[in-house]
């Protein structure tokens, strides 16, 4: 018999409103994540998935319920933020983006190493940018961004992917192309956890969806999300 | 200039004001980058004005100035920084508010004491005259400790700098490199204070900063700049100061603003023929 994944976090009953007298911006939500999980956080905008994502990360304190790293640090963790202009004129190259994502599986002193470099190297060319690590990070189209954000939440994380909206910004080909580079991280073990309102090829056939309005809808494989949203209830079509 | 160098560097409170002065605006460049960046230049202005206050009440009081500056001035980093993080406050208006009460308090106190005389000018404005070998000491240590802090953590900051969330997320304790700033730059601002005077040290955090991001385009290569167009800055300021009989605090600035001016036309420039 097969050992059962080892589970990497758990949340119990999170929710969150932002005023004591406003109603709920995620209610309710009970979730686990095991090494290996491939998970889909899906529903319209303004349904509280990024919310959600940001309270698993740990950048919003959840108003009930917690959050539980009980199979890995919060240093072994990749986060991939939905894109947000960056500041005009920060001075950044691509080289030092990437990078920046190597920091917390180092020790001390916070130094690169060489092999850091090529770590990075390899992420950046993976994502096809290598070829831009002397640009500006912030004269680059937003598609390039956002592939070098890709590239330094993988420098961050061997165990745990976050995603939120990876194919945001993404042409169909770009897209089709991180999808790939997804299964195959998946296939080699990481986990992902990625928020999505594009279901065209997020689903691979062992993922779990989560469909979220405010409160979970559905939790469960995509097989049983067929089921759920032939019935009506407001699924998305598969 | 050789000459006049040399000259000016032949009266010893000189010397000091020229080593506290350049070791003042190394470290305000290199935090300058950062502070910058995350939006905390009024912090810095804040603090100054707290300085300025506090300086005040010291002298009033009969106090050793710095004694007494430097650990409010630590605390009012730590407050600006609270209140410029919490969204529920106008963060820029509080700010104002405690620069400008603290400015009042410090004028109020000198009036009912020494008097508005010289020496408010020169705590507003800045004086050479004022550095005492235990300034040279003082500002040689703040400085080893800001250059040690700000090197081992040169990654850190960059990381914090450019995407507090990414870091937070991945297991970066970003309120504590945050609070390191604020309170290397209240360091920074306390000491060189009285050299460029509480209403112009402000500039020395955000001035070099700002030129060396006209040019460059890596967060090194504008931190590198900063620092020593600081430093150069510095310099030419305090000679011009010598030269033309100029307050130093006020000819640093235009030294800067000079610069500023020269690495704006050069990014112009740079864009253009690239």
């Amino acid at each position: 018999m097969e050992a059962a994944p080892k589970e990497l976090l758990r949340c119990e009953g999170l929710s969150l409103r932002y005023e004591a007298a406003a109603g709920y911006a995620v209610q309710g939500v009970d979730l686990s994540v095991c090494e290996g999980d491939f998970l889909c956080i899906v529903g319209e905008n303004g349904s509280g998935k990024t919310t959600l994502l940001k309270m698993i990360a740990g950048l919003v304190q959840p108003t009930e319920g917690r959050v539980l790293y009980t199979g890995l640090r919060p240093s072994e963790v990749g986060y991939l933020p939905q894109q947000t202009a960056v500041q005009k004129d920060f001075p950044a190259t691509v080289t030092e983006v990437a990078m920046s994502g190597l920091l917390n599986r180092k020790g001390f002193p916070p130094f690169y190493t060489k092999k850091d470099r090529e770590t990075a190297r390899a992420h950046l060319e993976r994502f096809g940018v290598w070829d831009l690590h002397r640009a500006s990070y912030q004269m680059l189209s937003g598609g390039q961004q956002q592939r070098v954000l890709l590239a330094r939440a993988l420098c961050a994380s061997e165990k745990l992917l976050l995603l939120d909206e990876p194919v945001a910004g993404l042409d169909p080909h770009a897209a089709a192309g991180l999808y790939e580079i997804l299964g195959a991280l998946h296939e080699s073990g990481m986990a992902v956890l990625m928020v999505s309102h594009d279901l065209d090829g997020a689903f691979r056939s062992q993922a779990k969806i989560l469909h979220m309005a405010t409160a979970p809808l559905y939790y469960g494989d995509v097989a049983g999300y067929g089921e759920f949203a032939k019935a009506g209830k407001g699924g998305f079509h598969v | 200039m050789f000459d006049l160098a040399q000259e000016m560097f032949s009266f010893p409170f000189i010397v000091r004001a020229f080593v506290v002065g350049t070791l003042v605006a190394l470290c305000a460049a290199l935090l300058g980058v950062s502070l910058v960046l995350k939006r905390y230049s009024m912090i810095g202005d804040g603090l100054s004005h707290v300085g300025f206050g506090t300086l005040a009440v010291a002298v009033a009081l009969g106090l050793a100035p710095l004694q007494v500056s430097v650990p409010v001035v630590l605390l009012a980093a730590f407050l600006l920084l609270r209140i410029s993080e919490n969204s529920r406050i106008k963060g820029d208006a509080a700010i104002a508010l405690i620069s400008s009460s603290s400015l009042a308090v410090g004028v109020v106190v000198l009036a009912m004491t020494v008097g508005m005389n010289t020496d408010v000018c020169n705590y507003l404005f800045g004086t050479i005259l004022a550095m005492k070998k235990s300034d040279v000491v003082l500002s040689i240590c703040l400085a080893a400790g800001v250059l040690t802090l700000f090197v081992l953590f040169y990654n850190k900051i960059f990381a914090v700098t450019f995407d507090e969330g990414f870091a937070k997320a991945t297991g970066t304790r970003t309120g504590v490199y945050k609070m390191l700033l604020a309170l290397l730059a209240a360091l920074v601002i306390a000491v060189g204070m009285r050299i460029m005077g509480a209403m112009l040290i402000s500039s020395l955090i955000i001035f070099p900063a700002l030129s060396a991001m006209r040019v460059f385009r890596s967060f090194a290569r504008v931190t590198v700049c900063a620092a020593a167009l600081s430093v150069v800055c510095f310099f030419f300021g305090l000679l011009a100061s010598y030269t033309f009989n100029t307050p130093a605090g006020a000819s640093v600035v235009l030294a800067n603003l000079a610069a500023f001016l020269i690495f704006t036309a050069a990014g112009q420039i740079r864009r253009l023929v690239s």
